[in-house]
């Protein structure tokens, strides 16, 4: 079709506030969450959970906790055959180690997973729980990423893993690129910095805990209503460890509460429906707060050694980026997350030449996994307070030196092709980048030249510090995405999405676009999404993809039902030409028939037929959108206490899709990253044990703790992306901690390079304690 | 054991086991915009109003709620006739996952019921005891502001 030219201002939908489409049914309390169903003889299910760090299991009795009243079924190791596999919902072949079993006869972690219990109410599920007798012999537990590499301990001691890269040695993976020659940069450079950078777990804290319900239809398939991000590794995964087919399977994703990476995780499903499958009943298994903080997934941590060759005038000229990674107890993710790092860490500053050694290694601790920014929180917080650093040291704004290193419009990123996501990855280059506006825009609304320039003293200090950085929009080569689109005959359109709204309001989005091909109303789009029986495939909400992937199919889906549509017409008024307007297919001489008229006759009278496409997107090109974030703190020197006054975030997305919601996309990271850099941290004792395992004490910010935010967007028309539209989901939580973290210094001369900021931190570097 | 007390307008007797708390029994009730978070007082999704003050139902034991008036999201509004609040969180684009949503207008309504022009200040000490983990309350608080 002659594809109509759209800018910006003859855009009806895209770019436009709309309500939600599920908004209704959300501010109204409707029972449109996983959990918010009764089903006749429902077993309730309990996880007994490792208390050891490291332990084998010499033996399991069950026999008191079968006696408990309506116990139906306990689970454990010897209920299933040894067989490995991944955890972490992604596409096949997943890029992760291969090492996990549904229960394990070696417990790796405290938290792991020893038994479930099915039962007829919860109470007498956890009754249960409390009496199966375990002996345990306790091994020693490797608790420190630095010694993971040279310590006798082997986390996973068996063979049979694949995607491990020596599990003798707990290296999970190992990546190791090069550009260009660092090493004769670095002698030639005027300046080399060289420093270590530390962050720690963290938590992903959705509202909503990892929920799933199991049942049996009528016609004997398993259903699995889960809160989950990618309902179709739901459906292939499970049918992998129990061995059933996905011809019997469905997955219905309903509303989410918040997943931000961390319910892309398989965490619970496969034990829910093992219970389905044994007993024939319905199933439940919900996690506690706090098994969602010391049982679910976090973030890796990670120590990262940066070295930097710059010249006198600031510009980089190599960059040597040293990453260990603890994965923790499992691999999953731990290969691409680091590889995120490395790649987002590294593409975003124009230097010649780089060098990387990256290592993911196995502990006896907690197990990380995705998490909102996937990497890069990790790699910008090293490379941006190694910047400010480099700035501070040549006297040079922070704002110029960014202003010199990043990259441009028009640049190739030749080491995108070398970090791909796990393996090689694809040729990039970057047509758009609002980055210069983002420093610009930001600078102004934060008053850098007069507070960053400002003389600090008295003993609360005012400060300011800044950070830019990148994400990309989906895998490139990796994402895929399906939809379908069926016209009504009162012009109305179902659009059936295999992309996953987990509360970001992709739903909405993918509506708009759909009504901005259509030229029909927002409320005209029939949503619905992710059921692997209803709708088509999709890779699942993940890496910022749904805008950028699961909109371009949308696109693509509706620019096929309008053709249709038009010919249609075209028969219709027995004209050549015509063309669209207001809902009505119009020839040259006027005459016109109405979208109405059109499926009606389609229907009924006239080469009766549905009018209706599919579509798929995939992409070689994944645009990174740009950020910039500023933050206004203060410091009480006498207490060590940091107060953030202000954040300002200004992001490149490329055309805005929807503005309200894109600026919540901002404003909900930005507490996440608040909390990275101040409260967030999970705390474990000397035997590995998570100790912080409530919201007491686990802080996540609340309504008071919130600073003034400012967020802003500048444009940009990304020729790739589905009408100019570039990913917004994940971006903005790298910028606050590292941006924190440069503020302190600007206030008070304290250099951190260790999250999280604490007071006692803040008093050691001003020489108090 | 047992209790009458107004739910949502009606009077309800209820039976109910020992130490069984009000949050679960408005679940089974099939009430479900009570959400579960935590179960320990930490993150107001359980939120209900008894006797107009937000109290976190999972905190509250059936037996302490004999004669009290409790209300839900469900009494506010309903799909064909929202509540003025409901209606701004959409306005507003204060809903985002929507898991919190519910406590939130729950809280916000009982400020509301006892300040009419409540502070920016107010607001947030109000919503203090609702975690959200996707708005970082900036639009929330613009839609009870608003009011
Ligand atoms: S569920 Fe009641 S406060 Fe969290
Ligand atoms: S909207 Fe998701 S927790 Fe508040």
């Amino acid at each position: 079709m002659n594809e109509k030219q759209t800018t910006n201002n003859d855009m009806k939908y895209v770019g436009k506030k709309t309500v939600r489409v599920d908004g209704l049914a959300l501010v109204s309390g409707q029972p449109v969450f996983a959990d918010d169903l009764q089903l006749r003889d429902m077993l309730h299910i309990k996880i007994l959970h490792s208390p050891h760090a490291h332990a084998h299991i010499k033996s399991i009795d069950t026999s008191l906790a079968a006696q408990v009243p309506g116990v139906q079924l306990i689970l454990t190791h010897e209920d299933f055959e040894t067989h490995y596999y991944t955890t972490a919902g992604q596409g096949y072949p997943e890029p992760s180690s291969r090492d996990t079993r549904i229960f394990d006869s070696t417990v790796r972690y405290v938290g792991d997973r020893v038994a479930a219990v099915a039962a007829e109410t919860l109470a007498a599920a956890e009754e249960a729980i409390e009496k199966i007798k375990v002996e345990y012999e306790i091994l020693e537990a490797l608790l420190d990423p630095r010694e993971s590499l040279t310590s006798n301990i082997m986390v996973h001691e068996q063979s049979g893993l694949t995607m491990v890269h020596d599990h003798k040695r707990n290296l999970i993976a190992e990546l190791k690129a090069e550009l260009g020659d660092v090493e004769a940069a670095m002698e030639k450079a005027d300046h080399v910095f060289e420093q270590e950078y530390s962050v720690p777990f963290a938590q992903q804290s959705h509202i909503e805990p990892h929920i799933a319900v199991t049942w049996m239809d009528e016609h004997n398939r398993l259903i699995i209503r889960t809160a989950t991000q990618v309902p179709f590794h739901v459906r292939r995964i499970v049918a992998e460890v129990l061995d059933f087919p996905i011809s019997r399977i469905r997955v219905i994703k309903p509303r989410i509460g918040g997943g931000f990476g961390s319910k892309q995780e398989i965490l619970n499903e496969e034990v829910c429906a093992a219970v389905t499958l044994k007993t024939g009943q319905p199933a439940r298994i919900e996690y506690t707060r706090e098994e969602e903080l010391f049982a679910a997934r976090s973030r890796h941590p990670q120590i990262l050694k940066v070295r930097m060759g710059v010249k006198n005038d600031g510009f980089i000229e190599a960059i040597d980026l040293n990453i260990l990674e603890n994965g923790g107890a499992y691999g999953t993710h731990s290969l691409t997350v680091m590889s995120v790092t490395a790649n987002k860490a590294l593409s975003f500053y124009a230097a010649p030449n780089k060098k990387l050694l990256g290592q993911a290694v196995y502990t006896n601790m907690s197990v990380p996994g995705a998490y909102r920014g996937y990497g890069a929180p990790q790699g910008f917080f090293a490379m941006e307070v190694m910047l400010d650093e480099i700035a501070t040291e040549l006297k040079i704004d922070p704002t110029e030196l960014r202003h010199k290193n990043y990259i441009k419009e028009g640049d190739d990123v030749p080491i995108a092709k070398i970090l791909g996501e796990g393996g090689e990855g694809y040729p990039m280059k970057i047509y758009t980048s609002g980055m210069a506006d983002c420093i610009d825009e930001g600078k102004k609304l934060i008053n850098w030249d007069e507070l960053y320039n400002e003389e600090k003293s008295g003993r609360v200090r005012r400060g300011v510090g800044m950070i830019g950085c990148g994400q990309g929009s989906g895998i490139p080569g990796i994402d895929m995405a399906a939809a379908f689109i069926k016209m009504n005959e009162d012009a109305s359109f179902n659009l059936l999405a295999g992309a996953t709204d987990i509360g970001t309001g992709s739903d909405t989005m993918l509506a708009q676009i759909a009504a901005e091909v259509l030229e029909v109303p927002v409320e005209k789009i029939i949503v619905y999404s992710s059921d692997t029986d209803m709708t088509p495939f999709d890779t699942g909400a993940y890496a910022s993809s749904t805008t950028y992937i699961s909109g371009g199919a949308v696109k693509k889906a509706a620019e096929k039902v309008k053709q249709q549509i038009l010919d249609m017409g075209k028969k219709l008024l027995e004209v050549d030409e015509a063309s669209i307007k207001n809902g009505c297919v119009i020839a040259a001489d006027g005459n016109s028939v109405t979208y109405q008229e059109i499926c009606t006759k389609a229907f009924y009278t006239h080469e009766q037929h549905q009018i209706m496409a599919n579509a798929s997107h995939m992409s070689y090109d994944s645009p990174p959108p740009f950020n910039t974030t500023f933050a206004e703190i203060e410091v009480d020197t006498e207490t060590g206490i940091v107060r953030v006054k202000k954040i300002v975030s200004v992001s490149d997305a490329g055309q805005v899709i929807n503005p309200q919601m894109a600026e919540g996309q901002v404003e909900g990271a930005i507490p996440q990253s608040l909390g990275y850099a101040l409260s967030e941290y999970m705390i474990f004792d000397d035997k590995g044990a998570p100790i912080n395992t409530n919201f007491f004490d686990y802080h996540i910010h609340t309504a008071i703790d919130m600073p003034e935010i400012v967020t802003k967007f500048v444009h940009t028309d990304e020729p790739t992306g589905p009408f100019g539209a570039k990913a917004i989901a994940e971006i903005p939580i790298n910028g606050p901690a590292p941006a924190i973290a440069n503020a302190i210094y600007n206030a008070c001369g304290v250099r951190l390079r260790e999250l999280p900021i604490t007071p006692e931190k803040i008093l050691k570097g001003l020489g108090k304690i | 054991m047992k209790v009458t007390f107004t739910l949502n307008g009606k009077e309800t007797k209820a039976e109910f086991a020992p130490g069984e708390t009000l949050f679960h029994y408005l679940r089974s009730q099939e009430i479900y915009s009570v959400k579960n978070g935590c179960e320990l007082g930490e993150c107001g999704a359980c939120t209900a109003l008894v006797d107009n003050k937000a109290q976190n139902s999972c905190l509250i034991m059936m037996h302490t709620v004999e004669g009290k008036k409790i209300e839900t999201v469900e009494n506010l509004g309903s799909k064909n006739n929202l509540h003025h609040l409901q209606q701004k969180f959409l306005d507003e684009g204060a809903v985002q996952c929507g898991y919190c949503t519910p406590g939130m207008i729950l809280a916000s309504e009982a400020l509301l019921r006892e300040n009419k022009q409540p502070s920016t200040e107010d607001i947030r000490d109000a919503l203090a005891g609702n975690l959200c983990r996707c708005t970082g309350y900036v639009k929330p608080i613009k839609a009870v502001s608003h009011e």
